[in-house]
């Protein structure tokens, strides 16, 4: 069992390996291909053609595609990569300042996601075609169909400007408070380590209107999928086996039904967290967090190579990850995963 | 003093999209301690329902109607839940068809059964395991301590049907609703299966209610038969009585049907249904030629072992067998003999490992399968699948679905039809194989049981094949049914010419509709030869196991 257990582990870590590859040619090239040129952006309005040719030498544009392209390898095998044209920073500590962001924010939202859809599916399942399953539709409609932005201007409107009861929206933590020393990157936890329960409280109440924000809009995938997956396990033969055995509705509900439509949940969260790191841009944007998204497009529109890059191969690392993760979820969940795949 | 259980004019509604279905209507019957009482119907005549009216646990959308269930003096129809749930399981409890399904398929199965002690309050923490392991004891589980751990895909369908018998008797009960238990499985297993619910109920003096579509099983293990069609008991018998002088029609119709002990195909069908016995056909010219249509010489077929070690499975062993011109052969065995795997390589569906695939002469096992689609033998060897329903098309009609290998293959000369000559084609096999043409622009979905059987023959017959290999075409019908397209079969062959591979696991059926009869049991042949003089005096002890697990009824 443990033994098969870690062979799917290396055999689904050995398959990473080509996609990781391909993930790293295809955005070499397309950021290549983007419009603009960094040399001349980086050389200032008043460059003259001589000193943008320098700066693109320096910066090694003007070698042939195949030769930058090695270059790049080398330094990615040494954990080089590169420097930010834009902060002048390493791309490396910018990704890792601000990945914890971001990674903070969207683990927020999916654990408040969660809390409310699960059970909000599981109900709707049970009570079909009632008044909650009526309601979990309409929530997760409205919550999937208002654009975050919206959602996110609504809640500061409402809360911060109206009822005075959230901060403002200023990013991670208030000018006022000082950022705790770096542990695991999510200042909560980090200031809850270092014994500093009122930054811990100011940090968490800085986090829940974003959070809250993109919780309303990743409802939707979770409810539906925990609610349909949950109809079609408790139409099965082994429910109604459960039934005639008259265990407890409990029982049937959690141990029986749940554990067998959680596949399906599963999944969809690795996909919504994936989309949602890398997509929660205008989050960030609205309540100044300093997440990776908008670093990436601030990146982007000033053709910033080596940070386009940087993030587009951090992304793809985490969602490799984040499948294998999932993998070996589904080996936990199903005893059946492993023997038949 | 009323009986044990008592079911008076029980009506059972459910609410559908198309209106109010009465599924069950004005049902009585009584059952005492101890006894045991068959229900006996085709599908959809309501007998499963009835059953679950006495447990309670309809779907959301049935209700009881009408009448009154009692059981032991308590009226189930107005019990609370609460005093349901302590019924469920402890007093009466249940075991299914399709088993392995009928289990959790990500709970261990000893956690299964303790789930149900513990409910009941028959364990507590504390001795629960070594209970659920006595109850698998008790069923005969082989190795209970390390069944426990398993799986219900670890484990076979007749062990899955165990570990739901044991689920089902864990708390004694006092009375055992049995659906369709043995459904789906092998005959050998299906008496061993039948004959430890039989110990078992008898030795613990309780009271089994059997439901099932097969007369000869109820009838073998019950008392008393009630006969249910479309909702209604038509008949209620003693079951020696009923069998021996059944009063209803429908009775009779079914009892005829059941193809145990029956000599001839068309004796399966009513008398009015029989078709006038054609004049002593002529031989078919083809079946002068003495030479064999098709000759399997030491066809083997492994599979790599997934294990570390390597290794293979053998599924099938080095066979060797013939089926001569217009002749029809059955291959019989249970699951996992490779009787399929035969057949899917005969078809030219699967590469064998090694050995010949002779057709017609030409070696065809040396033209990969993934070629044969455009080999002007796939015309010649054409099949009928087991599962009338999902072997069509949904998204077809049942023209399309018959037109479609004369579109891909054309016709015998390599002629393709098109416009009028091909739904002219489509009708004549229609009415060769009994379809009224009005049923022709339907869809699976709107077709019956029968109908989608009939489909699926003429869309293998469409490109008049020389060999058609039948994967248990009538596994899934009722008895019914099965009688009606088992002598449609008989009539095309006679019309046709064709020759069968007739792969089933039902002895009874093969002896009705071939000449000759292949026993497989492990990838082996294990008997061969004709087949009233196995089924006579068999010589294998294989083929005599088959033999005495198909259920007798005592007459």
């Amino acid at each position: 069992m443990t033994s098969s257990r870690g062979m799917i582990v290396l055999k689904r870590l050995a398959q990473a390996i080509p996609t990781l590859f391909g993930v790293i040619v295809v955005t070499f090239i397309i950021t290549r291909a983007l419009p603009g040129d960094p040399a001349a952006y980086f050389a200032g309005p008043a460059a003259t053609p001589e000193s943008i040719a320098q700066i693109r030498a320096g910066m090694g544009l003007d070698k042939p595609l195949p030769e930058q392209f090695v270059r790049y390898l080398q330094d990615l095998a040494t954990g080089n990569l590169g420097s930010s044209i834009s902060t002048g920073q390493t791309v490396l500590s910018d990704v890792l300042s601000r990945l914890p962001a971001s990674l903070e924010l969207t683990f927020s939202a999916l654990l408040l996601a969660l809390v409310i859809a699960v059970p909000l599916g599981i109900l709707a399942a049970t009570r079909q075609g009632t008044f909650v399953d009526h309601l979990c539709r309409v929530v997760v409609t409205a919550g999937v169909s208002l654009p975050v932005f919206f959602t996110g201007l609504a809640l500061v409107y409402v809360f911060y400007y109206i009822l005075g009861v959230a901060p403002a929206p200023v990013g991670r933590l208030d000018f006022i408070y000082i950022s705790p020393p770096t542990i695991t990157g999510f200042y909560v936890i980090d200031a809850l380590l270092a014994g500093d329960p009122e930054t811990a409280g100011a940090a968490f109440k800085q986090l829940i209107l974003p959070a809250a924000t993109l919780a309303i809009f990743t409802l939707a995938p979770l409810a539906r999928m925990t609610r349909a997956a949950m109809l079609q396990v408790l139409a099965s033969d082994f429910i109604r086996t459960a039934r005639a055995a008259g265990l407890s509705r409990r029982k049937i509900l959690f141990t029986y039904a749940f554990r067998n439509a959680l596949l399906p949940v599963v999944t969809t969260l690795g996909m919504v967290f994936s989309f949602v790191l890398g997509a929660n841009v205008l989050v960030e944007k609205v309540f100044a967090w300093p997440g990776i998204g908008s670093y990436a497009v601030e990146a982007l529109v000033v053709s910033d190579y080596a940070a386009v890059q940087g993030f587009v191969l951090v992304m793809a690392i985490l969602f490799v990850v984040m499948n294998l993760l999932i993998d070996l979820s589904y080996t936990v969940i199903d005893p059946r995963v492993g023997f038949d795949g | 003093m009323t009986a044990f259980v008592d079911v008076r004019n029980l009506s059972v509604d459910f609410k559908t999209r198309n209106g109010l279905v009465h599924a069950v209507r004005d049902v009585s019957f009584t059952l005492d301690k101890g006894r045991t009482l068959g229900i006996v119907g085709e599908s959809g005549s309501g007998k499963s329902v009835t059953s679950y009216s006495l447990m309670r646990i309809l779907d959301a959308a049935g209700v009881i109607a009408g009448g009154a269930i009692t059981f032991e003096g308590m009226d189930i129809g107005s019990a609370s839940e609460r005093a349901m749930r302590d019924i469920r399981g402890r007093e009466i409890s249940m075991i299914f068809q399709n088993p392995r399904a009928a289990l959790n398929p990500i709970r261990k199965v000893g956690h299964q059964i303790e789930d149900v002690l513990r409910q009941h309050v028959q364990a507590d923490a504390h001795n629960a395991r070594e209970k659920a392991i006595e109850v698998l004891k008790q069923v005969r589980i082989n190795n209970p301590e390390e069944r426990y751990h398993s799986y219900p895909f670890e484990l076979s369908g007749g062990m899955c049907q165990r570990i739901v018998i044991a689920l089902a008797l864990a708390c004694k009960p006092q009375l055992l609703i049995a659906d369709e238990p043995t459904t789906g499985l092998d005959v050998t297993t299906q008496k061993a299966v039948m004959d430890l619910v039989a110990e078992l109920t008898r030795a613990r003096g309780m009271a089994m209610i059997l439901i099932t579509h097969d007369l000869g099983l109820a009838a073998t293990y019950c008392d008393h038969l009630i006969v249910m069609k479309s909702g209604e008991v038509v008949e209620s018998a003693p079951a020696l009585e009923l069998f021996r002088n059944p009063q209803h029609a429908y009775t009779k119709k079914l009892l005829r049907a059941t193809p145990h002990g029956t000599d001839s195909v068309r004796d399966l069908l009513p008398e009015d249904m029989r078709p006038a016995e054609p004049a002593a056909a002529p031989e078919p010219a083809a079946a002068k030629d003495r030479t064999p249509l098709l000759e399997v010489r030491n066809l083997v077929k492994e599979y790599p072992l997934k294990s570390a070690r390597g290794g293979v499975f053998r599924a099938v062993g080095g066979i060797s067998f013939s089926v001569g011109r217009g002749e029809s052969v059955g291959l019989v065995g249970e699951s996992g003999c490779g009787k399929s795997t035969t057949s899917s390589m005969v078809m030219r569906l699967l590469d064998p490992t090694s050995g010949t695939i002779r057709f017609d002469g030409t070696d065809i096992g040396e033209i990969p399968a993934g070629a044969f689609a455009r080999s002007p033998y796939r015309g010649r060897l054409q099949m009928v699948f087991q599962d009338a329903t999902d072997s069509l098309n949904p998204r077809f009609s049942a023209r399309r679905s018959i037109a479609d290998p004369l579109l891909q293959l054309g016709l015998k000369g390599g002629e393709r039809l098109s416009g009028a000559a091909l739904n002219a084609r489509v009708e004549e096999l229609a009415t060769l194989c009994g379809l009224p043409h009005h049923l022709l622009d339907r869809f699976p979905h709107q077709l019956s049981g029968g109908q989608k059987a009939r489909v699926g023959i003429a869309r293998a017959i469409a490109v008049s094949p020389d060999l058609l290999v039948l994967d248990e075409p009538t596994a899934a019908l009722d008895v019914s049914v099965q009688a009606v397209v088992l002598n449609l079969l008989v009539d095309l062959k006679e019309k046709l010419g064709m020759s069968y591979l007739f792969v089933s696991h039902d002895l009874a059926v093969v002896k009705l509709l071939c000449e000759r009869v292949i026993v497989m049991k492990g990838g082996e042949i294990v008997e061969q030869g004709n087949c009233a003089k196995i089924l006579e005096a068999p010589e294998h002890d294989y083929t005599k196991a088959l033999l005495a697990a198909i259920p007798h009824p005592p007459i």
